[in-house]
C-alpha cells in the first residue's frame, strides 16, 4: 500500500530494476480515493533472502504504507482479467465461442468476423484459454496483471 | 484571511524562513537562473549564511563534511539542469554513507516542465535512486510542509540526502507558511527503540561468548556522541575486543587496549583474524560491506551474529545473522547495558583471557609494519608524523580516495567520533577538499586537514578558491606519489604490473598552484625536513596546499585481495621489494 502521490510507482519500479529484482506482473490502482492510497500488486521471484530484502527495501521507502507477502501468508486469492480478440469464420468461429463458454468468458464485442472475450481467473486459466485461441484466430490480448487479496476476515493494514 | 495574512509570503521567502526555523546557519550553493528568487532572498537576510562554492559537487561534499562533523544536516542550494546534475555525485555519496543532506534545486516553471525548456532536467527522476527521498513542489502552499518534512526524513532513522525541487514560478508565488511544529509523517516511522525481548536474548548471547568481538560502524557515529560513550562503557564492562569499519573510526578510542584497529580489506591482521575466529560477533551499526566480508561464504564461519541496525534492509542483506536488533545504536546500547547490569551477567573470564592471548599473538605480527627509508618519505611515515604533531590538538581529518585514505585510516589514531570525514561507500575521489570547507565552516577554530592524493585532489581543486574567499585555513596535505596509487597497486597485484593510465602525468606544481589561488604552498621531499614543514603548516592561519613527496611505489598492506577470506591476508612482508622495484620500468625511472 502506497501514498498515491506522483512518482511513487516510478520509485517502486526503480527499486526493482536498480537492484536487479525481476517483475513478472504489476498491477496498480488507487484503492481508497479519500485516503489517497494506492495498491501495487507485484509478482516477483527469488530466494527467501531476496524476498526478505525486497520487502525491507520497499518498507523503507518514505511513501510506502505497508508491504505484505501474500505468498508467504499463504492462501491468497489471485485473479487476472484478460481481453482477447479473435477473428475467424465458420467452424473456427463456432469453436472459439464454445470454448469461451466452457471457460466462462463473456463476449463483450462482436462483428461478423470477430469476437472480443472478457475472461477473469487465475493466470494459468487465462494462459490456457489464450493458447487454445491461438489456432482459432487469436489477434490481440490485453491483460491486467495479477490482483491479489488474502482470504479470511483480516484486511491488510494501511 | 486577515489573521493569517502575515504568514503569506513568496515561495522564496518561505524557503529562507523554513531554513531559519530549522536552525540552519550555513548553506552551500551556486546560483543560476532557476534559483534567482531564492538568491534574492538570501541577499536580504542575515540568519542563513551562504557559502559560494566553485562547482555544485563541491557544495554537496562541503555539506557532507559539515554534517558529519556536527551531526546536523548539511544544506545545499543549486540551480536547475546542470546545477542539479553536478550535485548527483555528492547526493549518491551521502546516500551510501548515510549522511543527512537537504538539497534544494531550482526547476523551470511548472508550465514548462516536460518541454525541454532551457536548463531543464528531470531532477526528481535523476535523483530518485540517489536520495533517501525527493519532492517536486508544484504548489507553493505545500512548500513549507515539504521542506520541514525533508529535514525530518533526512535526519531521522538512517540518515540520507533529500532533494526538494522547486520550480521558479513556485518561488515567486505567494502562499502560506507553516512552522516546523510537530512533523508527523503519514507513513515514515523509523524504529528507534528496540524490542526488549530481542535485547535480552542478545545480552544472553553476549554473556555466553568465549571468543567475542565488537564490530562497529558508521551507525554509532550517526547515532550521536551518546552512542560512542555507551559503546565505551559496554566494552569496559565486558573487556571484549573491538574493531571498527572505516566509517566508524573514532567512535571508540584508538588508544584503548581493547582496540584492534580497523578491519576489512586494509584492516589489521588481528582485527580480521579475530573476526574470522570469533564465536559471537556483535555488529553495532555496520552493514557487512564487501570491503569487510571478503568472500562471503568464508566470512566468520563459526560465529553467532548479533546485528544492531536502524534499517531493517541492512539486516540479512549480505550476511545472514542470528539476532537482528532493529533500533538506534544509542538506545540499543543503553538497553543492553541496563539488562547486563540487571541480570548481573559475568563474562567467561578464563575463556576471554585465552582469547586475548590469541589476539595478542596476532597483534605481534605487527601487520602495519613498513620499511622506513632515509632518502624518501614513506607515506605511512608522513601520516604518523602528521598524527604525532597534531596530537592533542582539536583536529578534523578528511580524505580523498585511494592509498592515502587507507593509510590515514591505519596510521592516524582517532579518539573521538565525527573527526574523520571520508567517502567510504561510493569512494568519491575529490571528496576531501570540499569536505574541509564544510568542516572548517562549522569549526572555525579547529585544525582541518585533508589527507589527499595527487590524483584525487585535482578533481575538486577549484574549491581552493572557496577556501581563500572565506578565509578558511584548511590544510590540503597531499601524499604525492605521482600515481593513482591504489589503481597502480591493483595493477601490480592483478594485472601483471601493466600500469595502464595510472601514472599522474603532467601534475601541476602544487606550490605554485596554491599561490595562484592566493593560498600558501609548501613542499617536503625528505624525511628530515618533514617535521618542521608540518609544524609550519599547522602554524599558518591560512589555507595551505602541502605537497608531500612520498615514495611513489609503496603499497598499502595488509590487504585481503578481493574474493579472498579474512585468513588469506596479504601482509607487507609477503610481497618482496624486488617485486615492487620491478614496477619501475625504464620510462618510469626517467619520470619519477
Ligand atoms: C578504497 C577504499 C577502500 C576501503 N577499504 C575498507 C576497509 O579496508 N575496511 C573498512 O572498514 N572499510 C573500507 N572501505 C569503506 C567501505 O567501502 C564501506 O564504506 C564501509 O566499510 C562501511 O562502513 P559501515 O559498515 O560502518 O557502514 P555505513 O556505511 O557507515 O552504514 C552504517 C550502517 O549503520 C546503520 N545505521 C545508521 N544510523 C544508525 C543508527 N542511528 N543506529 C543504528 N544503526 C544505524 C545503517 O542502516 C547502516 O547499515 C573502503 C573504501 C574505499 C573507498
Ligand atoms: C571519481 C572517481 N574516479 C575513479 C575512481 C577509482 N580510483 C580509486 S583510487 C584511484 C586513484 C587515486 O589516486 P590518488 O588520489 O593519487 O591516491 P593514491 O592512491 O595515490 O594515494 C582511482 C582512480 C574513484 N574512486 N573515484
Ligand atoms: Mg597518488
Amino acid at each position: 500500500m502506497v501514498d498515491n502521490e506522483p512518482g511513487v510507482l516510478a520509485r517502486v519500479i526503480g527499486l526493482f530494476s536498480g537492484r536487479g529484482y525481476n517483475i513478472d506482473s504489476l498491477t496498480v490502482s488507487e484503492t481508497e480515493h479519500e485516503a489517497h492510497v494506492s495498491r501495487i500488486t507485484i509478482v516477483t521471484s527469488g530466494t527467501s533472502n531476496v524476498i526478505e530484502q525486497i520487502k525491507a527495501q520497499l518498507e523503507r521507502m518514505v511513501p510506502v504504507h505497508s508491504v505484505a507477502d501474500l505468498t508467504v501468508q499463504g492462501n491468497a486469492i489471485e485473479r487476472e482479467l484478460a481481453l482477447i480478440k479473435v477473428t475467424g469464420k465458420g467452424e473456427k468461429r463456432m469453436e472459439s465461442l464454445r470454448l469461451a463458454d466452457a471457460f466462462r468468458a463473456r463476449v463483450i464485442d462482436a462483428t461478423t468476423e470477430s469476437f472480443v472475450f472478457e475472461l477473469t481467473g487465475k493466470t494459468s486459466k487465462v494462459d490456457q484459454f489464450i493458447s487454445l485461441m491461438q489456432p482459432l484466430g487469436l489477434v490481440e490480448v490485453s491483460r491486467t496483471g495479477i490482483a491479489a487479496i488474502s482470504r479470511g476476515p483480516e484486511g491488510m493494514k494501511i | 484571511m486577515a489573521g493569517r495574512s502575515d504568514e503569506q509570503m513568496t515561495g522564496a521567502e518561505i524557503i529562507l524562513k523554513a531554513l531559519a526555523d530549522q536552525g540552519v546557519e550555513h548553506i552551500f550553493g551556486y546560483p543560476g537562473g532557476a534559483v534567482l528568487p531564492i538568491y534574492d532572498e538570501i541577499f536580504q537576510q542575515e540568519k542563513v549564511k551562504h557559502i559560494l562554492v566553485r562547482h555544485e559537487q563541491g557544495a554537496t561534499h562541503a555539506a557532507e563534511g559539515y554534517a558529519r562533523s556536527t551531526g546536523k544536516p548539511g544544506v545545499v542550494l543549486v540551480t536547475s539542469g546542470p546545477g542539479a546534475t553536478n550535485a548527483v555525485t555528492g547526493l549518491t555519496d551521502a546516500l551510501m554513507d548515510s549522511i543527512p543532506l537537504v538539497c534544494i534545486t531550482g526547476q523551470v516553471p511548472t508550465h514548462l516542465i516536460g518541454n525541454d525548456a532551457f536548463q531543464e532536467c528531470d531532477t526528481v527522476g535523476i535523483t530518485r535512486p540517489c536520495t533517501k527521498h525527493n519532492y517536486l513542489v508544484k504548489n507553493v502552499n505545500d512548500l513549507a510542509r515539504i521542506l520541514h518534512e525533508a529535514f525530518y526524513v533526512a535526519t531521522t532513522g538512517r540518515p540520507g540526502p533529500v532533494v526538494v525541487d522547486v520550480p521558479k514560478d513556485v518561488q515567486f508565488a505567494k502562499g502560506t507558511y507553516i512552522g516546523p511544529g510537530n512533523i508527523q509523517h503519514k507513513t515514515y516511522r523509523p524504529r528507534i527503540k528496540p524490542d526488549q525481548n530481542v535485547v535480552r536474548a542478545a545480552v544472553d548471547l553476549i554473556a555466553s561468548a568465549k571468543r567475542p568481538i565488537f564490530y562497529t560502524g558508521g551507525g554509532v557515529i550517526n547515532s550521536g556522541p551518546g552512542a560512542s560513550k555507551l559503546l565505551r562503557e559496554f566494552v569496559k564492562m565486558t573487556g571484549f575486543p573491538l574493531t571498527s569499519t572505516l566509517m566508524g573510526l573514532g567512535a571508540f578510542p584508538a588508544g584503548d587496549k581493547h582496540w584492534l584497529g580497523m578491519l576489512g580489506m586494509h584492516g589489521t591482521y588481528e582485527a580480521n583474524m579475530a573476526m574470522h575466529g570469533c564465536d559471537v560477533m556483535i555488529n553495532i551499526g555496520a552493514r557487512f560491506d564487501d570491503r569487510i566480508t571478503g568472500r562471503v561464504d568464508a566470512f566468520s564461519p563459526h560465529s553467532r551474529k548479533i546485528h544492531v541496525d536502524i534499517d531493517p534492509s541492512s539486516v540479512n542483506k549480505n550476511v545472514p545473522v542470528d539476532l537482528p536488533v532493529i533500533g538506534d545504536c544509542a538506545h540499543v546500547l543503553e538497553d543492553m547495558i541496563r539488562v547486563w547490569k540487571a541480570r548481573q551477567h559475568q563474562v567467561d573470564k578464563p575463556a576471554l583471557a585465552q582469547w586475548w592471548k590469541q589476539i595478542d599473538q596476532w597483534r605481534s605480527r605487527d601487520s602495519l609494519k613498513y620499511k622506513p627509508r632515509k632518502d624518501v618519505i614513506m607515506p605511512q611515515y608522513a601520516i604518523e608524523r602528521l598524527y604525532a604533531l597534531t596530537r592533542g590538538k582539536d583536529v578534523y581529518i578528511t580524505t580523498e580516495v585511494g592509498q592515502h585514505q587507507m593509510w590515514a585510516a591505519q596510521f592516524f589514531k582517532f579518539e573521538e567520533p565525527n573527526r574523520l570525514m571520508t567517502s567510504g561507500g561510493l569512494g568519491t575521489m575529490g571528496y576531501g577538499l570540499p569536505a574541509t570547507i564544510g568542516v572548517q565552516m562549522a569549526h572555525p577554530k579547529s585544525l582541518v586537514v585533508d589527507i589527499a592524493g595527487d590524483a584525487s585532489v585535482l578533481m575538486t581543486m577549484q574549491e581552493m578558491s572557496t577556501a581563500v574567499q572565506y578565509r578558511l585555513p584548511v590544510k590540503i596535505f597531499i601524499l604525492n606519489n605521482q600515481y593513482m596509487g591504489m589503481v597502480r597497486q591493483w595493477q601490480q597485484l592483478l594485472h601483471g604490473n601493466r600500469l595502464s593510465e595510472s601514472y599522474s602525468e603532467a601534475l601541476p606544481d602544487f606550490v605554485k598552484l596554491a599561490e595562484a589561488y592566493g593560498a600558501v604552498g609548501m613542499r617536503a621531499e625528505k624525511p628530515a625536513e618533514l617535521d618542521d614543514a608540518i609544524k609550519a603548516m599547522i602554524e599558518i592561519n591560512r589555507p595551505v596546499i602541502f605537497d608531500c613527496r612520498v615514495a611513489s611505489l609503496a603499497n598499502c598492506f595488509p590487504m585481503i585481495p578481493s574474493g579472498k577470506a579474512h585468513n588469506e591476508m596479504l601482509l607487507g612482508e609477503d610481497v618482496p621489494d624486488a617485486e615492487i622495484e620491478k614496477a619501475i620500468g625504464a620510462e618510469g625511472k626517467v619520470l619519477v
